[in-house]
């Protein structure tokens, strides 16, 4: 093996060093930035500086798909695969690429000039298909027309309310156009109970996912003990479907900023992290730009305003792991670890990062906080239903005459989601829509008077999820989008617990079949065998809700699982 | 402090903090379990261990779930039963459980069918024999992670060992795959000992079993002298 020169590595990570672990995935950043890769000598160099067990180190590495231990280019194409690029010809696009350079997808050339992948979802799917170049985000691509756009992904944002949205779209929002954190100043006359109960009054729940209320996790952690508390903005948005917090935090990043600061300010937090997802490296810049201008105008750093309070916020990029999404793994992964999901209890609130209480928010959660503050929680609640109040975001994709990001008040129907959308391209027909994202669930042309809100779609049986809408028409093979879905799940299983860890791989083996029309008798009573044992067994939610769209698709469309089915579109 | 609960209609008394599997156990309901061990921390992997607790949602691990006062416990509900044998049978379409017969016997009690999924990928490495005390035969590791565990915080803090790759295709490894004599490795045989399936095998056990005799087997072994009675 070549050796290679060390003497630039020392000081691109050496201020991770003091860190130790924690400083190991920017590290690991870092010495890729130089190398392409890590080779042996160089992550030696780093598990000594780091005071890292080598295998710990080879064993971190490992884990993340966008790290590698073998020689791959500094220059490498993501082209996405995944399930709405799918649709849209991303299969193509990565053949002809690969044809044109030479080269098998995961293949680097000699020279390591480029290397070609095929990726998981890219959180770009308003714009599929998509790649990500490097750094840079390409976008729209048009094979026929042979054009594309590169760079900053645009944000495409639409819907009857601009609140949450009200600075996005037009680049990157800088302080001067955010004006001063009014909801922050406010705060800080406020005590941090009656924060807290403001945010009770907005009924504010978790818009990662989990739909959890917000105010029960400020409550446990301010009235926890410790001598460091957090707070973690969850930016990992790895969702198959989803691009709001990408659009959040590129466009607006000041409101997260001030959103984690009043979340600080209510629960005695000192230190914060934004976990970005490494397939989001476009927005590393701007986001620490606007920390910077943060601190100079006195809204961030030690004491602020004079207040005597102090909050500062550190950005950490993850490497291609969905699973880091996951809050326990996405600690686990900020300590320098493999993303493995922790047991829990105890939960983040008394045992989170480093094993310190922890309030863990998603992107759009935060972008809340200002604007509950700044209105009050009786203005914020005239918008929305009783239980499910104030504005949400709602990324469609797929088969929609316009794609993009919708702001609209809690209690707007699917259908009226739809038509904003301007319906579906080519008078085609509907035929289903994914919720949810890839842990979602589909729904049905009969169901488009459903209200996108909390408890109506959990009425109907569907997911709220992190807001995906993904479109479906009446063209669309059903099982090549299940097939892309369980290709997603085996891929990203940490592989910690066996229900997931086998289950998604069989599950991805059964679909295989499914999709190409190679279904064996019992394979339906297979996939639910596997499918309800992850439902019911795995440790985390990621094995919990794998087979959630596949069981949905069973019910809806036994037909489908078959033996001898042949293509649904004839 | 003791609680009362029922498992499978039977009420039981057990101590505040005791794990629902040490509760059962003690009161002479088995469950069965394939990743724990007395020695080292439990993880809640392999899930063959979970029960239906009334109330909650999903299953739950018995060896980390704690019992709770008026708990009630199915520990061989439908659900259960479901869950057990899937696991089981994707096992058997994953390794080789020649060495693990007690995941044999299980899979009789539970019905599994070891061939319930044709054309499974399986995990499937050459034998690594790069060191004078064990072998590692990784087709036939069930990662229950016992070594990683007693390598480093449980035991014997050398992290020899970690893993490579991740979901389906993980597998314990060294610093990019170096021969156990170039880690740090002291050979404790700690790792041996906590092993469930053969994958991890004694060297002499090994050879014995390739039809290898003892006074082969120590004309073979280099290095070390052997003892003279002083
Ligand atoms: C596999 C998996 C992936 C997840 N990914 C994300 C994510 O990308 N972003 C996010 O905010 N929450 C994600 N979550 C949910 C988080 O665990 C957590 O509930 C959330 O960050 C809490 O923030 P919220 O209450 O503001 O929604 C994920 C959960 C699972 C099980
Ligand atoms: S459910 Fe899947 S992702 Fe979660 S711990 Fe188990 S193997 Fe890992
Ligand atoms: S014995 Fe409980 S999860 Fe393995």
């Amino acid at each position: 093996m070549p050796d290679f020169d060390l003497a630039p590595l020392t000081p691109a990570i050496e201020k991770y060093i003091p860190l130790g672990r924690p400083g190991l995935l920017p590290a690991l950043h870092a010495a890729q930035k130089i190398y392409g890769w890590i080779p042996e000598s160089v992550a030696a160099e780093i598990a000594r500086h780091l005071r890292v067990p080598l295998a710990d180190v080879h064993g971190v590495i490992e884990f993340y798909s966008m790290f590698y231990n073998e020689p791959t280019s500094r220059r490498v194409i993501r082209v996405c695969t995944d399930i709405v690029c799918g649709l849209k010809g991303g299969d193509g696009i990565l053949n002809r690429l690969c044809e044109k350079h030479g080269l098998q997808p995961h293949q680097t050339t000699g020279d390591l000039s480029l290397t070609i992948e095929s990726s998981p979802c890219l959180g770009l799917c308003e714009h599929a298909p998509n790649a990500l170049v490097g750094d840079e985000a390409e976008t729209d691509i048009d094979p026929k027309k042979d054009s594309h756009m590169l760079g900053r992904p645009p944000s495409w944002v639409y819907g009857p309310i601009r609140l949450l949205t009200a600075r996005c779209g037009n680049g990157t929002a800088s302080l001067e156009q955010y004006g001063r954190y009014e909801a922050l100043a406010k705060a800080l006359s406020m005590r941090p109970e009656e924060i807290v109960r403001e945010v009770k009054a907005s009924g504010l729940f978790g818009r990662g996912g989990a739909a959890f209320p917000t105010q029960i996790k400020w409550e446990s952690v301010a009235a926890e003990k410790a001598d460091q508390k957090y707070i973690v903005c969850n930016a990992d948005e790895s969702e198959p479907g989803t691009f709001k917090d990408r659009i959040l935090l590129l466009d607006d990043p000041h409101c997260t900023i001030e959103g984690m600061l009043i979340a600080a300010l209510a629960v005695g937090a000192s230190k914060g992290y934004i976990y970005v997802r490494g397939e989001y490296p476009y927005i590393i810049p701007p986001l620490e730009n606007a920390l910077r201008e943060a601190r100079e105008a006195g809204w961030l750093g030690g004491n602020i305003l004079g207040s005597g309070f102090s909050f500062d916020i550190e950005i950490r990029v993850g490497a291609g792991a969905y699973i880091c999404g996951e809050e326990t793994a996405l600690f686990e992964s900020i300590e320098g670890k493999r993303g493995f999901p922790r047991v829990k209890p105890p939960f983040p609130t008394t045992h989170g990062l480093f094993g310190r209480p922890t309030v863990i928010n998603n992107v759009e959660t935060l972008c809340n906080v200002p604007l509950i503050i700044s209105q009050g929680s009786a203005e914020y609640c005239k918008l929305g239903t009783a239980k499910s109040p104030g504005p949400k975001l709602f990324c469609l994709s797929g088969d929609v005459e316009r794609p993009g990001l919708y702001e609209a008040p809690f209690g707007v129907t699917l259908g009226e989601l739809l038509e904003m959308a301007g319906g579906i391209p080519g008078n085609k027909q509907l035929q289903a829509i994914l919720l949810g994202g890839a842990a979602g669930a589909f729904a049905t042309p009969d169901q488009l008077d459903v209200k996108m809100t909390f408890e109506d779609l959990r009425a109907a049986g569907l997911p709220l999820g992190s807001g995906v809408v993904m479109v479906f028409d009446e063209t669309r093979d059903m099982r090549e989008a299940l097939n892309r879905l369980g290709h997603f799940f085996a891929h990203e299983s940490c592989g910690k617990c066996y229900p997931c860890q086998m289950g998604t791989q069989r599950q991805k083996e059964i679909l295989e079949r499914v999709a190409s029309g190679k279904t064996l008798p019992d394979d339906m009573i297979r996939l639910q065998d596997v499918g309800w044992t992850m439902t019911d067994a795995s440790l985390c939610g990621l094995g919990q809700t794998a087979a959630s769209a596949v069981l949905s698709a069973i019910k809806l469309w036994p037909e489908l699982f078959v033996e001898g089915q042949k293509s649904k579109v004839g | 402090m003791a609680i009362t609960l029922v498992i499978d209609g039977k009420e039981i008394t057990a101590d505040d903090g005791m794990t629902l599997l040490d509760a059962a156990r003690e009161n002479g309901i088995d469950i069965p379990t394939i990743c724990f061990h007395e020695a080292t921390t439990a993880n809640g992997l392999c899930r063959i261990c979970v029960v239906e607790v009334e109330g909650m949602r999903l299953l739950q691990p018995s060896c980390i779930v704690k019992a709770a006062d008026q708990m009630k416990v199915q520990t061989r509900s439908e659900r259960v039963e479901r869950a057990r044998k899937t696991i089981l049978e994707m096992l058997a379409s994953t390794m080789d459980l020649s060495d693990a017969p007690a995941i044999l016997t299980m899979m009789d009690e539970y019905g599994a069918d070891a061939a319930r999924f044709p054309g499974a990928a399986r995990r499937e490495s050459e034998v690594k024999d790069d060191n004078p005390m064990y072998i590692r035969d990784y087709s036939k590791c069930l990662l229950c992670w016992r070594c990683v565990q007693v390598c480093a915080e449980d035991a014997q803090y050398t992290y020899a060992i970690n893993f490579e790759g991740r979901g389906f295709k993980t597998q314990i490894g060294t610093f990019f795959d170096r021969p156990i004599p170039e880690t740090t490795c002291v050979l404790c045989g700690q790792c041996v000992g906590v092993c469930p399936t053969g994958a991890l095998k004694a060297k002499r056990e090994f050879l014995l079993e390739q039809g290898m005799s003892p006074q082969e087997i120590s004309v073979l072994n280099t290095g070390r002298k052997r003892r003279s009675k002083a």
